[in-house]
């Protein structure tokens, strides 16, 4: 059973107060749901968690199962096994899509970062590809080059499926899909909830909350958790929008 | 000593720490100082060479004091080049031998560093290896001399097939510029090849090209003739120790593909970073002959080679791929290409990728001239960059000279870097930093070395991985 826990996170961007004092947990098998306008912080707490640089922490920590993760390099984080699918990717066009999974699971896996993939990665990647809606042709791509926005999230998606990190953190997994795309990418993600990660999410619309069922919903404005609670608070946000929303709060 | 490149590649040590020592090969005639005509008929002497082959190197000792040295060299690289404190011409004190075993075991640890008698005894018909001026070792598989292929030291050919010699050698690169001539005066070393009508060599034939120590000069020629409608694979590849002043190499390649045949040339120059590296590489193809080339230019501090086709009959073609390494500050890496369309219906197609980092510069200088009447000629040129930090540059400079309406010649070019975002977005996928920039920069070349022999590929993918790992320790 894994656990990832924010304390008390401030955090700031080139001088600027982005969070302020925002605490959570998430346990595998969970599902937390960040809801919050444009703006709210939301990327920002991810990019830190990831642990971006540029992303300077004033004050809290983030832990792993009491592993303090704040001061280890990104790659350190996910070693460890968190790992964020961000909201729009870079592209690498020089690196193949199958490339990064390939380095990216013989690292995990202790294996030299060139080596060919194995069969079951293969077979994983094979059925991966297809249960995201991708085609075997995106894998020879360069990573995100000249990918839709669509494809990016399913992209993105895929390399969580292969990684199958303790905690995953998904910036806006449904944006830019159409709703087959909500409906398949909900499924796989479900999937993955089931088979022990625990998922913080972020999203726009109760759609793919539907499918993911959160165990928590967290409300996020101005860098500060400012409501907590179910479903039942998206369901509020979707009826009267965030403006009115925070008027009550 | 005896561990291979790959290992030592492994354990993190660059080919110049796998070569490096501290006792020089001993030498058994060493020619140093001012290069006069006296030094001229002395190396011709040592070589007990005919006399026109004597008159022939005067011939270009004359051109070379005549000619002005070129104004496309930067100034420091001109004024390293100060010849009277270069020996211009090293023996080693070793016989010539067709079996490892008999070459003395401080002399064969080199090679063996750099794993060349395994490679030959798996993927080569045929194998040269020159130490300093002279060629050491030189052994070729039975089937070669059943089939009519000739392989021999270029000496060796000079003596039995005089007429072949006067003429091909240094008729397809003429001296036109000031090192082409001190070439022609001292040349020493190389390979000549013939290969019969419509003979196929299916596995390359390799030479290997070794300075040993600091403040020598390597010139070496490479003659290969393929007769019509044959195939031949020639690979080179050269190394040196690390070394404490610089040395200089300035070799030459000439290659006639005749009517219908293929010749593939592949360089792996992997000079250690105190040599300074020109090789005057052309060749001329008949009728639907192909030529390609490939050069990897890994080493060396300073480099100037651009391979040049000249495609003199109808139907020929020729691929010109460049890979290109600058790793260092001041290093200076000029590998660009020459095309000239002399006939209608040729085509070429010239692939150049670069990576600069930590100050150096590679450089792209390249040059498409279709004549006037070489009708529906098609060339395309692609050059790609990346520039690894903010130290570092790329430099793209294609002339495309075009006096046919009906040709077309097309140019595309690329410029990546790697950001601190890219970065970033390949360690969130638990890469390191120096992981992440070996992958991209594999990658960035990954279409040009898959082309390559398998061994190559590998050998330079490893070569490139330790050259950048070593980026990553640095940054």
């Amino acid at each position: 059973m894994a656990e990832l826990k924010v304390e008390n996170l401030t955090v700031s961007v080139d001088g600027k107060v982005i969070i302020e004092d925002v605490s959570f947990s998430v346990k595998s098998g969970e599902v937390l749901a960040l809801m919050g306008p444009n703006g709210s912080g939301k990327t920002t707490l991810f990019m830190t968690i990831a642990g971006h640089p540029k992303y300077n922490v004033i004050k809290g920590r983030v832990l792993l199962d009491n592993d303090d993760l704040t001061p280890l390099l990104p790659e350190e984080r996910v070693m460890k096994g968190i790992m964020v699918a961000f909201q729009t990717p870079i592209a690498v066009p020089e690196v193949r899509l199958s490339t990064l999974i390939t380095a990216m699971v013989n690292k995990m896996n202790g294996r030299k970062l060139t080596d060919p993939a194995p069969p079951s990665l293969v077979n994983n990647l094979i059925k991966g590809v297809q249960e995201v809606g991708l085609t075997p042709a995106h894998l020879s791509r360069g990573v995100n080059h000249g990918f839709s926005g669509g494809e990016m999230k399913r992209s993105e998606v895929l390399q969580l499926l292969m990684a199958k990190p303790k905690i995953a953190l998904i910036d806006e997994p449904d944006s830019g899909l159409d709703v087959d795309g909500v409906y398949a990418v909900g499924k796989v993600l479900l999937n993955l909830v089931n088979s022990g990660t625990g998922i913080v999410l972020t999203t726009h619309s109760a759609r793919i909350l539907h499918t993911l069922k959160p165990t928590k919903v967290l409300v996020l404005s101005k860098g500060r958790i400012i409501a907590e609670g179910g479903l039942e608070l998206v369901e509020e946000i979707e009826k009267i929008g965030y403006e009115n929303f925070l008027k009550v709060r | 000593m005896k561990q291979d490149l790959r290992n030592l590649i492994e354990g993190g040590l660059t080919p110049e720490e796998v070569l490096s020592r501290d006792t020089p090969v001993r030498r058994s005639i060493e020619i140093k100082g001012k290069i006069t005509s006296d030094v001229i008929e002395e190396i011709s002497k040592i070589k007990n060479e005919p006399d026109w082959m004597r008159r022939f190197r005067l011939r270009n000792l004359e051109l070379f004091n005549k000619l002005p040295a070129p104004n496309w060299l930067p100034n420091w690289v001109l004024e390293s080049i100060n010849l009277e404190e270069y020996l211009t011409y090293a023996k080693p004190d070793v016989n010539r031998a067709s079996s490892w075993d008999e070459i003395p075991p401080e002399i064969r640890s080199y090679y063996e560093s750099a794993n060349i008698p395994e490679i030959e005894a798996r993927a080569l018909l045929g194998l040269g290896a020159q130490l300093d001026s002279e060629i050491i070792y030189f052994n070729i598989k039975k089937q070669l001399a059943e089939k009519g292929v000739v392989v021999m030291p270029m000496e060796e050919a000079v003596q039995k097939y005089p007429d072949l010699i006067k003429q091909y050698f240094m008729k397809i690169f003429p001296p036109e510029h000031k090192f082409a001539a001190l070439h022609g005066a001292l040349w020493s070393g190389g390979v000549f090849v013939y290969v019969p009508p419509g003979v196929r060599i299916e596995a390359p034939i390799e030479a290997f090209f070794l300075i040993s120590n600091a403040g020598e000069g390597q010139f070496e020629h490479t003659l290969v003739i393929a007769d019509k409608g044959s195939y031949i694979h020639y690979i080179e590849g050269c190394s040196a120790p690390r070394l404490s002043r610089y040395s200089f190499h300035d070799g030459m390649v000439e290659l006639y593909a005749h009517e219908g045949a293929r010749i593939r040339f592949t360089t792996v120059q992997n000079w250690s970073k105190n040599v300074i590296n020109f090789n005057n590489k052309r060749a001329i193809a008949e009728g639907n002959a192909k030529v390609e080339w490939v050069e990897a230019s890994i080493g060396s501090v300073a480099s100037f080679v651009y391979p040049s086709t000249i495609l003199k009959g109808e139907g020929a073609g020729t691929e010109i791929t460049g890979i290109t390494i600058a790793n260092g500050n001041r290093h200076v890496k000029e590998n660009g290409a020459k095309v000239i369309h002399d006939a209608p219906n040729t085509y070429s197609k010239i692939v150049n990728k670069s990576i600069s980092a930590n100050g150096g510069t590679a450089v792209y200088k390249g040059v498409v001239y279709v004549r006037k009447g070489a009708k529906y000629v098609k060339s395309h040129v692609a050059c790609d960059s990346l520039i690894l930090d903010d130290k570092s540059k790329a430099y793209t400079i294609p002339h495309e000279q075009v006096f046919e309406d009906t040709a077309v010649v097309t140019h595309e070019a690329y410029t990546g870097r790697i950001s601190e975002d890219k970065l970033f977005y390949l360690r969130s996928r638990g890469l390191s930093e120096e992981e992440a920039k070996g992958l991209v920069v594999l990658g960035f070349i990954s279409d040009v070395t898959e082309g390559l022999p398998f061994e190559y590929a590998m050998v330079l993918n490893r070569v490139i991985s330790l050259e950048f790992s070593k980026y990553g320790k640095v940054a």
